[in-house]
């Protein structure tokens, strides 16, 4: 099984980096972007037998390490 | 008096905080963090600056995760001291030692140099031989120093008087310019400048070398 995680900062915490992206797409000549987030995306291989068993390993996972859940969240979609 | 030095791979203030260690009379040791238990009778842990496992994934947060910090985590619920360091205070709030997070400095830039500082709380260990307000100056060097917390946790550091330092100028996006502060017992300290590398008059001055004297006070009373 594959576990796709997405971690994002939580709206409200500051994002320098997704702000330096933005401003060199303004730089660029990319008008109209409102707003840069940048996160994090992990992929994970489990040898869970179901999609069941991967996702709750996989959210175990995230809450023991892969996020801050201070100021992340995350989102773990099973996608093989 | 017995300090124990973490060691990370990829740390590398920890020989620097030892020596700051034994100049106020501690013994020091360094400790590997693939040790499952602290030395006999170890008094205080020192989590050094560094770049443990390379700032993987977050600042601290697989060293927070070493074998090691199980037992620094029952050393400090037996109220035992410690201090983190830069990457050691990382370490700490990763491991759920100290509250709140330390993130991207708010201005991208790695910061380096001499930083100015206050002292906020002159209620622990690591802070009564200073004067309340008193102005000092320890190098900082990180990348990911801007303390953040929510709201209620911040009001209840500033009510409680657990913010040991702040900064006289910000340097790095800190909320309410918080530079270093206390556990609720007061005998866990994490900051991100250096009193280790402001322990030497010849190498930065000696401002940061009573940070180490009042905790050897600490034991001298006992």
């Amino acid at each position: 099984m594959r576990a796709r995680v997405e971690v994002m900062l939580k709206d409200g915490v500051l994002d320098p980096q997704g702000e330096a992206v933005a401003h060199a797409l303004g730089a660029l000549g990319f008008d109209g972007v409102g707003g840069v987030r940048q996160g994090k995306l992990i992929e994970l291989d489990l040898d869970a037998a179901d999609r069941e068993t991967a996702e709750t390993q996989a959210r175990d996972m995230c809450e023991a390490l892969l996020a801050n859940t201070v100021i992340e969240t995350y989102r773990v979609e099973i996608v093989e | 008096m017995r300090a124990a030095v973490l060691v990370f791979p990829g740390s590398n203030c920890d020989r620097d905080l030892a020596i700051a260690f034994r100049r106020a009379g501690f013994e020091a040791e360094m400790v590997w963090h693939k040790e499952t238990a602290l030395p006999e009778g170890t008094d205080v842990v020192g989590v050094p600056g560094g770049f443990s496992y390379g700032d993987y994934l977050r600042c601290g947060a697989i060293a927070a995760r070493a074998p090691i910090m199980a037992a620094l985590a029952e050393h400090v619920k037996k109220g035992g001291y410690a201090i983190g360091i830069c990457n050691g205070f990382q370490v700490l709030t990763e491991a759920g030692l100290l509250p709140g997070i330390l993130v991207r400095n708010a201005g991208i830039k790695f910061v380096c140099k001499p930083t100015p500082l206050v002292v906020a709380s002159t209620d622990s260990a690591f802070t009564e031989v200073y004067g309340a307000g008193e102005a000092l100056t320890f190098p900082v060097a990180h990348h990911d120093g801007n303390y953040t917390a929510d709201e209620a946790t911040l009001d209840r550091l500033e009510g409680d008087g657990r913010v040991a330092f702040r900064y006289s100028e910000d340097i790095n996006g800190s909320a309410r310019g918080m530079a270093g502060i206390l556990s609720e017992n007061r005998r866990v300290l994490g900051l991100m400048p250096h009193p280790e590398r402001a322990a030497d008059p010849e190498l930065g001055g000696e401002d940061g070398a009573r940070v180490f004297a009042g905790l050897a006070g600490a034991f001298a009373t006992v």
